[in-house]
């Protein structure tokens, strides 16, 4: 007998005890919970994704989309980022000032050639207010999953407040599931060495979190 | 370490005797558990609702479990759809010879790892070298408990028995032998030690071809798989390598996407106190030129199914590993994670390692004597596990022997032999009951007896209250009832009055 056989042989005896009329799946759970916790303006909203992002030290900025470029050539500047990792779709004016070397994101890249690039900048699916959190879902503006791992430095730009969701119920209703996601909330941190934060082990050990207002 | 027992392990209660005269472990326990909790109180505070979520999250579990043949059919056609591979492994050595001959499959000799309890129950790590391929852990906490040859004692803070003045002697020491050495004049400050260990690990991940994970959650519907992590190794072993595997027991499938929105939300409060871990990652197949080109599920019984089989026992299977039950239980802060014998320490490791391994040995049948029954861990689970509950109905069973569903079969336990599981079981109540502070939540258990309302005592007092009449059990402080009921005023307070 397979393994698979076996196991869900071995599950169906285990549920013997389980009545026939058991309920379905749509009436088992009691959703009444909250689809967002609290009464918020938009702008509100928008400012509480600030506060949660800088609480877990993420640098937060704002601009209006016309200060973008300005504002990123400042950031890469001030780093000294002389390589700069470029999703496929990135607008481009979003990067008309800025010095660095482009690096596109391209799928021949070897890892250890992406570990030589200093920065990364990408958009973003969406951001959740309340837990202070940016989810990549690999649109053509953000790219591989790989290259906002790797780069030590990931500048990542939200437009505000249509891509701000206040809750995790709300994201989920939002994402599309069959796409691979990364949530991302703060830059890489451990607390395994007698629970003290430190950012970076792996991850990108800067984030800097872009809020873009219309212009 | 097939069955995941820790080889040569002694029973809980010697075990717990010599955790709690190391000071060492104590400091660091202490400090670690109460940090953790008072944090996971004010994240837990910020949700209105949490007491529905809490709800919702033991309904969608409990109604899973009860459907489990259902949803897990279902994963796997979604899996497969999406461009995985399902594999089915009713053991600890089906586990391992799958994952053993997939990664020769590729052609390797090395795996990076992703921090994954299922693995560490099933003993992947030696089952592959075995077969000469080395696997390294790249959590940060499991890579100091790998280099320092040393057994995880806690589910999220693996290495929490470590201080840092240790971890730097193990980077030192032992960094050069896997790989790149610790850097010269290495200090113990944890920046300094983060980096030693970045450095360290970044150059296994950027070579790196077999990637191995367990998952949080599957999720039927979509055949999604979920991580969720802090510190990118996750991220960095789910998508640098071009195989994954992923080994993940059958409880964690939740039959659809939107149950989601329920445990991304009890998980990191309840486990790391945070509003969201820094990284989630979350899969279905395989993507086109986005992350590894193949991908393998193991679907993991053993034992699962068995405790499945329990009508009381199974709401076990519906623990997500946040830990919170560790840090508030008092043998727990006392003993240490390594006097459990088991990959699942603490309060959920009472009852879940037992159920997943049988009470045959020594170390499974005192198990569930390793609690004061004060309820805290109920109160902070956040998929309502009444642990208590299970505790108790596991000691009447090492105690009386009674049905149990073993490798499939059902089968009739023997009692335990002798007195050694009462004997077990005073000596863990010792601990708690040296301490008074730990009782304070003690009336939980007094109306839990009042409505058991035993007959006869649950578990070892059995014995004794076989030849006498139980009086009616009033609400009182749990203390109070013990020491009276234990009749000669000794209350067995102390491990020396332990029978
Ligand atoms: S039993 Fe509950 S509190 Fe303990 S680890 Fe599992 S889910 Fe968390």
């Amino acid at each position: 007998m397979s393994g698979r056989d076996r196991v869900l042989g071995r599950v169906r005896r285990a549920l013997a005890d389980v009545p026939a009329d058991d309920l379905a799946y749509e009436t088992a759970v009691d959703r009444g919970y909250a689809r967002e916790h609290g009464g918020r303006t938009v702008e509100e909203t928008v400012d509480l994704l600030a506060e949660n992002l800088a609480d877990y030290r993420a640098i937060v900025h704002r601009c209006t989309e016309d200060e973008v470029s300005d504002l990123l050539m400042r950031l890469y500047a001030e780093r000294g980022s002389e390589t700069v990792l470029v999703p496929p779709e990135l607008p481009p004016h979003w990067l008309a000032a800025a010095d660095p070397v482009r690096i596109h994101d391209r799928a021949v890249s070897t890892p250890h050639q992406l570990d030589r690039v200093d920065s990364v900048i990408t958009g973003c699916a969406l951001a959740i207010a309340e837990t202070g959190t940016i989810v990549l879902d690999g649109s053509p503006d953000q790219g591989r999953r790989r290259i906002t791992l790797v780069p030590d430095h990931h500048v990542c730009v939200v437009r505000v407040p249509g891509q701000v969701v206040a809750s995790v119920p709300q994201a989920l209703e939002r994402l599309a599931p069959l796409r691979p996601l990364t949530w991302i909330s703060g830059p890489s941190a451990t607390s395994d060495i007698e629970l003290d934060r430190v950012e970076g082990v792996h991850g990108p050990r800067t984030l800097e979190v872009v809020l873009m207002s219309g212009a | 370490m097939s069955g995941g027992t820790f080889v040569g392990m002694p029973a809980f209660p010697a075990a717990a005797r010599e955790a709690v005269g190391d000071t060492t472990l104590r400091a660091n326990l202490r400090h670690a558990t109460h940090t953790i909790r008072n944090k996971r109180a004010r994240a837990v505070a910020e949700l209105s609702d949490w007491d529905l979520l809490r709800e919702a999250g033991k309904q969608i579990k409990d109604h899973t479990l009860r459907h489990l043949d259902r949803y897990l059919v279902q994963l796997e056609e979604s899996v497969e759809r999406a461009g995985g591979t399902v594999h089915w492994a009713c053991d600890a050595e089906e586990a391992n010879r799958i994952v053993a001959d997939l990664v020769r499959a590729t052609g390797e000799t090395e795996v990076v790892k992703v921090k994954s309890m299922a693995t560490q129950e099933i003993g992947l790590n030696e089952a592959l070298e075995a077969e000469g391929i080395r696997a390294y852990e790249t959590d940060l906490a499991e890579l100091i408990v790998q280099l320092g040859r040393d057994r995880p004692s806690h589910i999220l803070v693996p290495a929490i028995h470590r201080n840092r003045g240790e971890i730097r002697d193990i980077f030192r020491k032992e960094m050069a032998d896997w790989g790149r050495p610790a850097p010269d004049g290495l200090t113990d400050t944890p920046t300094e030690l983060a980096e030693a260990a970045r450095l360290h690990l970044r150059e296994k991940f950027l070579r790196a071809k077999v990637g191995i994970s367990g998952a949080n959650f599957m999720v039927a519907e979509t055949g999604t798989l979920v991580v969720v992590e802090s510190e990118g190794n996750g991220r960095m072993c789910l998508t640098l390598p071009e195989t994954l595997i992923s080994v993940v027991g059958i409880e964690k499938v939740v039959p659809g996407w939107r149950d989601l929105e329920v445990f991304l939300q009890t998980l990191p409060r309840s486990s790391t106190a945070e509003r969201m871990n820094p990284y989630t990652s979350m899969w279905t197949g395989t993507t086109d030129q986005d992350g590894p080109n193949a991908f393998h599920l193991v679907l993991l019984d053993n034992g699962r199914t068995d405790t499945l089989a329990d009508e009381v026992g199974r709401q076990a299977l519906r623990c997500i590993r946040c830990s919170a039950c560790l840090n508030v239980c008092p043998v727990y802060e006392r003993a240490g994670g390594h006097a459990y014998g088991s990959v699942y320490p603490g309060p959920i490791g009472a009852i879940l390692s037992p159920q997943l391994r049988g009470t045959g040995s020594d170390i499974d049948a005192s198990l569930p004597y390793a609690s004061s029954l004060c309820g805290a861990c109920y109160e902070v689970c956040p998929v309502a596990i009444d642990i208590p509950e299970v505790l108790v109905h596991l000691r009447e069973r090492v105690v009386q022997g009674g049905e149990a569903t073993r490798g499939g079969n059902r089968v009739m336990l023997k009692p335990a032999k002798g007195h050694a599981a009462e004997r077990a079981a005073m000596r863990a109540a010792g601990l708690a009951f040296a301490r008074p502070g730990a009782l304070r939540a003690g009336q939980r258990l007094a109306s839990r007896t009042r409505r058991l309302h035993p007959r006869t005592l649950p578990g070892p007092g059995r014995a004794w209250s076989a030849s006498r009449d139980l009086p009616e059990v009033p609400v009182e402080p749990f203390r109070d009832w013990w020491q009276r009921t234990r009749g000669d005023g000794s209350g067995g307070t102390t491990e020396g009055n332990a029978q």
